[in-house]
């Protein structure tokens, strides 16, 4: 219970910090908007190709605003020797890794609600009732993306060019999720359901455990000052 | 002290010594002895380089993620300099192998490189690693260069399987394994003659892989060495 209430209390604090400052959000807002815009220009397709690039189209938007808060993950941390002070408390450093992943995992589902309607106004797609499916699994890609995004953000902390680092390093493992999320989500827009994507969808939480696991017990090495 | 590194760069010397032989007589055998094969002809002869390639570079890796393990355990300089010198090697081997895959796929399957998934899951390791060297080189405290490694070695080794698993159900259109088949043992598939030529090789690549290991080893420890004895001089 102790090690719920600490991830509690380290999550509100990211949260009343993002309140006041309102950082994060709305850059990544505004630069997820922005992504849809660039792809409307960059593909001139009609509505119903455009269904079909969706997942892909939508996936990479989320990756690069994904991106993007992850840099500014442990900003608030880095100044003033934040970081040391909250390592010098007696919390379980899972308990930050927990707090940090679901904070992110926050900002990003924010951005999803908005992004994934407005992708379907600006293409003018037809199909909104797939859209409840298509979040849930964005949901879980989600999850995947954060926990391995807040693992490597911490990684790289200490690193020169580390926004630039922290893609190099976080796309490539994130592979499995990239396609297994898109793969469900071209099923649930082409059928209407998960069908024969159903595989993917069990890789999908598979890996959501895996490194939710492995990143608890692997945080107090990574996060050593 | 001087005499453990004398003997030990004596012994280096044959290892060395050993590899260049078994790689130049592997090069006859697979160029000179070995029969051309029945269907792909001459060019499979790149076969003799490119799977003992790929296999020395997942041991390579493998030895990434033991020293990972090893070094966030027992703290010891010594395993992070294994983990480092096999990510090293292992991204020089892995370069190789796509570099020969691709010389062998342009007459074989018409292009040098298609989305097949072994091709993919090998660049992926590549790009893995590569981002592995970059985290070291972009971290300056040497500690925390170090444990942050270990952790992406250990994390890239983890994400593997997964990797491997979503490429395959991507695409899979490379040649089925002809040695590590499942369900048939390797004499039976490949004749012998070819056989011999690639176990020369593997032997040859793994002779030369220790080789580069323990040279890349030694330049690591005196590194340490000559940091520890500037530290000296200076205190």
């Amino acid at each position: 219970m102790d090690f719920l209430n600490q991830t509690f209390l380290l999550l509100r604090k990211d949260l009343l910090l993002e309140m006041r400052r309102r950082e994060s959000l709305l850059t990544m807002f505004f630069f997820g908007t922005l992504l849809l815009f660039v792809f409307h220009f960059s593909f001139d397709l009609a509505p119903e190709r455009m269904a079909e690039m969706a997942p892909a189209l939508l996936w990479l938007a989320f990756l690069f605003t994904g991106t993007l808060g992850l840099a500014q993950l442990f900003e608030a941390e880095r100044g003033n020797h934040c970081l040391e002070a909250l390592l010098l408390s007696p919390m379980d450093r899972g308990a930050l890794f927990l707090a940090k992943t679901a904070f992110n995992f926050i900002l990003m589902v924010l951005v999803e609600i908005v992004v994934i309607p407005l992708f379907w106004i600006l293409f003018n797609l037809r199909s909104w009732d797939v859209i409840p499916n298509l979040f849930l699994v964005t949901l879980l890609g989600t999850v995947g993306f954060c926990v391995l995004g807040t693992l490597l953000s911490a990684v790289t902390l200490k690193s020169r060019a580390r926004e630039l680092l922290l893609p190099l390093v976080l796309f490539p493992l994130m592979i499995p999720v990239i396609l297994g999320t898109i793969r469900c989500m071209e099923s649930i827009l082409r059928a209407g359901a998960l069908g024969d994507a159903l595989p993917w969808l069990r890789l999908l939480v598979g890996f959501d455990v895996i490194f939710l696991t492995v990143g608890v017990l692997i945080f107090d090495w990574v996060i050593e000052v | 002290m001087a005499e453990i590194s004398n003997a030990s760069a004596k012994s280096k010397g044959y290892l060395g010594g050993l590899a260049l032989i078994s790689v130049l007589l592997g090069l006859y055998w697979g160029l000179f002895r070995a029969p051309p094969d029945a269907y792909q002809g001459e060019v499979q002869r790149i076969m003799y380089l490119h799977i003992p390639s790929i296999l020395t570079a997942y041991l390579s890796f493998f030895l990434v993620f033991v020293g990972s393990c090893l070094y966030l355990w027992k703290r010891e300089k010594r395993d992070d300099i294994l983990a480092y010198s096999a990510a090293e090697i292992g991204v020089l081997f892995t370069a190789l192998t796509i570099v020969e895959g691709s010389v062998w796929g342009k007459p074989t399957w018409g292009v040098w490189w298609t989305w097949d998934a072994r091709l993919t899951l090998t660049a992926i390791l590549l790009l893995i690693f590569a981002g592995y060297l970059m985290l070291r080189s972009l971290t300056e405290d040497e500690n925390r260069a170090a444990s942050a490694a270990a952790v992406l070695g250990i994390i890239g080794f983890l994400d593997i399987p997964l990797i491997h698993m979503s490429v395959y159900w991507w695409r899979t259109l490379h040649q089925p394994p002809s040695i590590l088949r499942p369900d048939k043992a390797p004499w039976d598939n490949v004749h012998p003659a070819l056989l011999t030529a690639l176990v020369i090789n593997f032997v040859a690549f793994v002779l030369l892989y220790f080789y580069l290991l323990s040279q890349r080893f030694r330049l690591g420890e005196i590194k340490e060495e000559i940091k520890a004895r500037l530290l000296n001089r200076d205190n």
